[in-house]
């Protein structure tokens, strides 16, 4: 069998943990703010609605001297045929106090960037303006069908414009690609891009090379658009390595997908020459920009050779992440992609009109090679007011001061802890956004599941845990540019002691959190016997035999 | 530069305790060439919040929001009442601002939701398991067909006529990479969808037949008759629906022998945004696909003291643990949208989406019924829910868009659905929901009247 | 009846004309908690090195190769229901499948107890 559990990550087994000191029990089991609340199928019923529909015509607030009676309802016969349904359907409903109260208390269960920082590497938790929340709710961007006559929504078309002149600007490349709803399906669309245009020179080639430090995005995205995967070598400092990859090339590879700054939170030095080499090889080079907010503003992907990378606007650009996702991956493309590109996507001609552009009109725009269309609509219209907003708020100054911060942060963080905590790149330079650790040195038995549990009792948001897949029990921070000194100067002294405490083997790690909304959960249980749905639970003595609930 | 925390004096003490002279020594890997000095020419400098606020209202105001127009759009996105609580309670940064619920200690609050949720869908749709979420309806549909060749081994999926065609072009567009087999066809406008032509077409190889209920012309397939002859043919029924209101009425495809049911969730809290974001719903009807299936799972088990909790759980099937094997690429999905949709569905429990439900067809029958009066405009359908087709005997195209310019939104033209297909020009597909009044209706059947006379 | 262990961790033990695959004991203490184990059919042909199986904790799958090239003559009914065996038992009732030996010669290169067990001290 091959790599047996290489990144060394193991569920926690739950532990019994010592409750002593916690008090008493609760007859509800609730503690003060620390609310249980139960499943909607639990509290609610088929027969409670939290909507009002009585009144089926339309009643006149405005005529007031007039007792308000609705009109009563014309009765029409139906036009569902044979098909309308039957039995019950099941759904519980609350009224509009309880729904409030039930997903107000489920709210409270949350660790959130609102609350505090959430370091997750590779994430980019940072903070979500809530201007761009106003803004997305305009009626004008809201309320908008996709559909509609294309006159009537100049305005939506114009941000998809706007926003993709900043992309390009920012990235100094020649086209962008706005539809993919987040980073993997615009990684697809990248890949997808590359392969029209191997296969528009008669030139079907069948590798996509991948470090094997890449989010596993890439090369499922890989393998899902035909191509065979095959690995990256990296150097000791955690680099792709150049030599290797120039070994490796030749007419069979279609291209290499690179994540720069790398998974390790490295800036590859030599992209550029990797780039060369690669177009040198006929390939072309994915970057997976999903990291790309470390240098947004101070390099141009574009200028280091790179045809496709996407955005992920809910990272770089802020918009919220909302439990996961919606995202937003648009994707920027070289010279040699652009003409690729899927529809729909929108053009400001001369006139300063922006038009839609489908694949009625694409030949009125010479964009007929483009490779098909990705997903019904426009894309995340919602994603790319709140993008939009986000970047002019910080303007071209502010941007660049965005990657200056996240990468100070990070630094911060790296060699405030670098003596406490091993950081196997850390004698290589300067990290970019994210900080990189091992669990190198933990005391018998100690996990980095174990110091990140841990730290959820300090009160913070682990960090990514067990990736990359090349660093054992890897710990890799991001702290975001969002954060202040003495919000990492907390987050730094919590993370020394909880790095300490596993250095020690401090058996009690091994049971936290002790003072979240659950303890450790067994995942083992859930996987062996999934329980996905809700369901009703058996009466005692198992469900009853139809004779019994007087049969059908 | 109001995101950003440190001061000067902070950057400064920061730098020092790393060792560093200045922030350019952090960025001495990029080598100098690609460095950038400056701010990037050509573009503006930091703005204020009202400067920022300003200038998107402006952007927005060139629209013409749904609520200023008498609007009767359909065609895969659907215009409902969201009631307030739904977007309170999405707003509250425990839900907004949380990320993908990694540390489940610390996320009852979206995974608990999560599981209500995919137990809603899957009660919606007849099914035995729903996911947490796609990105939207087209691109669920696509998974489905994907995940019907690893069930059955084969690799030819037929499409039924009445598919939405965005949602046949993302097929289309990804079968032409994986290699699948797509057969598909173009509509007829006959006043009932025609299972026979579908059955007919029908063979051994097939791994699914996929048919859109109700379809893009609005109208109900027999999706028993359908289910029988694809299982005969060793073949899944994967049912797609766009309207989820509409299961309230109608029978769930779970229940008439779909083996996959997915659809666009957006109609229930999500609201238009111009397409997107939008919720992409994934349900299954027998237990043993489960394993099968793409995208995240939330499932029930419990804490070391032994309560209740849930986790995300089957992962092995995703891409951060499979890589290349994966079921699907998928990471982000719909959270927040599935959120909306949950709590939506809430305040309606079953009552209020059958009252809900009604409330809509009741409107389109008086609809339908109106426009019929229309000199110059037949009803297609003998059976619909909330949206049905018309025709103009005209180019519909024109006449949506001659509309438009008196804030009439009259529908979806089978013109921009199929811009190749002329024998379709005359169609047009004719969406209510319980925001259109009957002063309305009467609005676009005068408005027809003038413009067809 | 004698057993062999190849240096992906899985072990084969012939008994006549057909032999019984599972993985190691080291395998499953590096897996982990076992959840679901996807067998092959019986009938399937299996080539020397190619992929038979896979094998699944929470957080990790893992592919188990077929030792030898040969046929599928019958998966371990048990795992569907109880795949913990292979963690209580894994060079036991935690079997994975049966499968006919194509060619003797090929367990020619596989270890024995004695050197699978300084192989695994060695990693």
């Amino acid at each position: 069998m091959n790599a047996p559990n290489k990144s060394g990550w193991k569920p926690g087994t739950p532990v019994e943990g010592d409750n002593s000191g916690s008090g008493p029990e609760t007859v509800t089991g609730n503690r003060a703010l620390m609310l249980e609340e139960p499943l909607i199928f639990e509290i609610g019923s088929t027969e409670t609605t939290g909507v009002d529909f009585e009144f089926a015509g339309r009643l006149d607030l405005a005529g007031v001297t007039q007792p308000a009676t609705p009109t009563p309802a014309k009765d029409v016969p139906s036009r569902l045929g044979t098909m309308a349904r039957h039995g019950t359907i099941g759904l519980p409903g609350l009224t509009e106090p309880e729904t409030v109260r039930h997903y107000t208390r489920l709210s409270r269960q949350n660790y959130a960037i609102d609350l505090g920082l959430f370091p997750l590497g590779s994430c980019t938790m940072k903070h979500n303006p809530r201007l761009n929340e106003k803004v997305a709710r305009m009626p004008g961007f809201a309320d908008v069908h996709p559909l509609q006559p294309v006159d009537t929504v100049r305005g939506a078309l114009e941000v998809i414009n706007e926003l993709a002149f900043w992309l390009l600007k920012l990235t100094g490349m020649h086209g962008v690609a706005m539809s993919p709803k987040a980073g993997a399906h615009g990684e697809l669309c990248g890949i997808l891009c590359i392969r029209a245009a191997l296969e528009a020179r008669g030139d079907a080639r069948k590798v996509i090379l991948v470090p094997e430090s890449a989010h596993g995005t890439n090369p499922a995205t890989a393998a899902f658009a035909g191509y065979e995967v095959e690995d990256i070598p990296a150097t000791a400092e955690g680099r792709v390595d150049l030599e290797a990859l120039k070994a490796r090339l030749g007419p069979d590879v279609a291209g290499v997908m690179i994540t720069n700054p790398n998974t390790c939170g490295l800036f590859e030095r030599d992209m550029k020459a990797i780039s060369d080499a690669v177009h040198e090889a006929g390939g072309f080079v994915y970057c997976d920009g999903a990291n790309f907010n470390a240098i947004v503003g101070k390099v141009r992907p574009g200028d280091l050779g790179v045809d496709a990378m996407h955005i992920n606007l809910h990272k770089t650009f802020s918009t919220p992440h909302g439990g996961g996702g919606p995202g937003s991956g648009p994707v920027v493309l070289s010279e040699a992609l652009a003409p690729y590109g899927p529809l729909p996507f929108t053009a400001r001609t001369g006139d300063g009109v922006v038009h839609l552009v489908e694949e009625e009109n694409a030949a009125e725009f010479d964009h007929t090679r483009a490779f098909g269309r990705m997903t019904a609509f426009h894309g995340q219209m919602g994603m790319f007011t709140r993008a939009l907003t986000y970047i002019l708020s910080h303007g071209a100054d502010g941007l660049k001061q965005v990657a200056e911060d996240a990468v100070l942060n990070a630094n911060y963080i790296l060699r405030s802890l670098d003596d406490v905590l091993d950081a196997p790149f850390g004698p290589s330079g300067p990290c970019m956004h994210e900080a990189l650790f091992s669990d190198k040195g933990f005391g018998e038995g100690m996990s980095t599941l174990d110091l990140a549990k841990g730290l959820i009792d300090e009160g913070f948001h682990p960090m990514t845990m067990y990736f990359p897949l090349v660093v054992h029990g890897a710990m890799l921070v991001e702290p975001t540019e969002t954060e202040s000194k003495a919000g990492l100067d907390q987050f730094i002294t919590a993370l020394r002691s909880v790095a300490e405490r596993a250095k020690a083997g401090d058996e009690s790690l091994k049971a936290a959190p002790y003072y979240a909304p659950r303890r450790r959960l067994d995942e083992t249980l859930a996987a062996r016997k999934p329980v996905l749905a809700w369901k009703e639970p058996s009466p005692p003595g198992g469900p009853s035999a139809p004779s019994e609930v007087g049969g059908r | 530069m109001r995101y950003l925390p440190l001061t000067d004096a902070d950057r400064s003490a920061m730098l020092e305790t790393i060792g560093a002279s200045d922030i350019d020594a952090l960025f001495a890997d990029v080598p100098e060439e690609a460095r950038l000095n400056g701010p990037i020419e050509g573009l503006p400098m930091h703005a204020s919040e009202m400067a920022v606020e300003r200038h998107m209202r402006r952007l927005g105001q060139k629209n013409l929001a749904a609520a200023d127009a008498a609007f009767f759009l359909g065609a895969g996105a659907y215009r409902h009442h969201v009631p307030a609580s739904v977007d309170h309670i999405i707003q509250r940064g425990e839900f907004l601002t949380a990320y993908t619920p990694y540390q489940p200690e610390i996320a009852q609050g979206t995974l608990q939701m999560l599981f209500e949720f995919q137990s809603q869908v899957a009660r919606l749709y007849g099914c035995v398991v729903a996911n947490a979420s796609m990105y939207d309806g087209s691109t669920a549909c696509w998974e489905a067909i994907s995940m019907a060749g690893r069930v059955t081994k084969k690799r030819r999926a037929l499409l039924s006529r009445g598919l939405h065609p965005h949602y046949v072009n993302v097929v289309e567009t990804m079968a032409k990479f994986t290699g699948d087999e797509i057969a598909s066809d173009w509509p007829r406008l006959e006043a009932q969808y025609d299972e026979d032509a579908l059955i007919a077409q029908m063979s051994d190889d097939l791994s699914c037949v996929v048919v859109q209920y109700p379809d893009i012309l609005g109208r109900l397939p027999n999706l028993q008759k359908i289910a029988d002859a694809a299982h005969e043919k060793g073949a899944l029924l994967i049912v797609v629906n766009t309207e989820p209101v509409a299961l309230g009425a109608i029978e769930a495809p779970g229940n008439l022998g779909a083996d996959i049911v997915v659809g666009e969730g957006q109609a229930i809290g999500v609201g238009l945004q111009f397409g997107g974001p939008f919720l992409g719903l994934f349900a299954v009807t027998n237990e043993k696909h489960v394993r099968q299936m793409p995208g995240r799972l939330c499932g029930e088990t419990v804490d070391a003291e032994g309560k209740r909790g849930f986790v995300l759980t089957l992962s092995t099937r995703e891409q951060h643990i499979r890589r290349e094997k994966a079921t699907s690429n998928i990471c982000t999905n719909s959270g927040l949208c599935a959120l909306a949709f949950s709590v939506h569905m809430t305040l309606l429990g079953e009552k209020g989406l059958r009252a809900l439900a009604a409330e809509n067809h009741r409107l389109a029958c008086i609809a339908a019924d109106r426009l019929a009066q229309v000199p110059g405009v037949a009803v297609l359908n003998e059976t619909f829910f909330n949206e049905f087709t018309v025709r103009l005997g005209q180019d519909a195209r024109a006449v949506v868009r001659r509309l438009a310019d008196d804030g009439v939104l009259a529908g979806v033209s089978l013109g921009r659905l199929y811009p190749t297909r002329e024998e379709l020009a005359d169609g047009l597909v004719v969406a209510v929901t319980e925001t259109t009044s009957e002063e309305d209706i009467e609005t676009l059947a005068r408005a027809l009247e003038e413009a067809l006379a | 009846m004698a057993r062999y262990f190849t240096d992906e961790h899985e072990w084969i033990e012939l008994d006549g004309d057909t032999a019984t695959v599972g993985i190691t004991d080291y395998a499953q203490g590096q897996l982990g908690d076992i959840v679901f184990v996807e067998l092959p059919d019986a009938g399937k042909a299996l080539e020397k090195g190619g992929d038979a199986a896979v094998v699944e904790s929470v957080k990790a799958a893992s592919d188990v190769y077929a030792p030898i090239s040969g046929e599928v003559t019958e998966a371990n009914p048990a795992l569907e229901d109880d795949p913990s065996l292979v963690n209580s038992d894994p060079e036991g009732e935690g079997w994975f499948f049966r499968m006919t030996v194509a060619d003797k010669g090929q367990l020619d290169g596989l270890m024995d107890e004695a050197k699978y067990k300084s192989f695994c001290d060695g990693l």
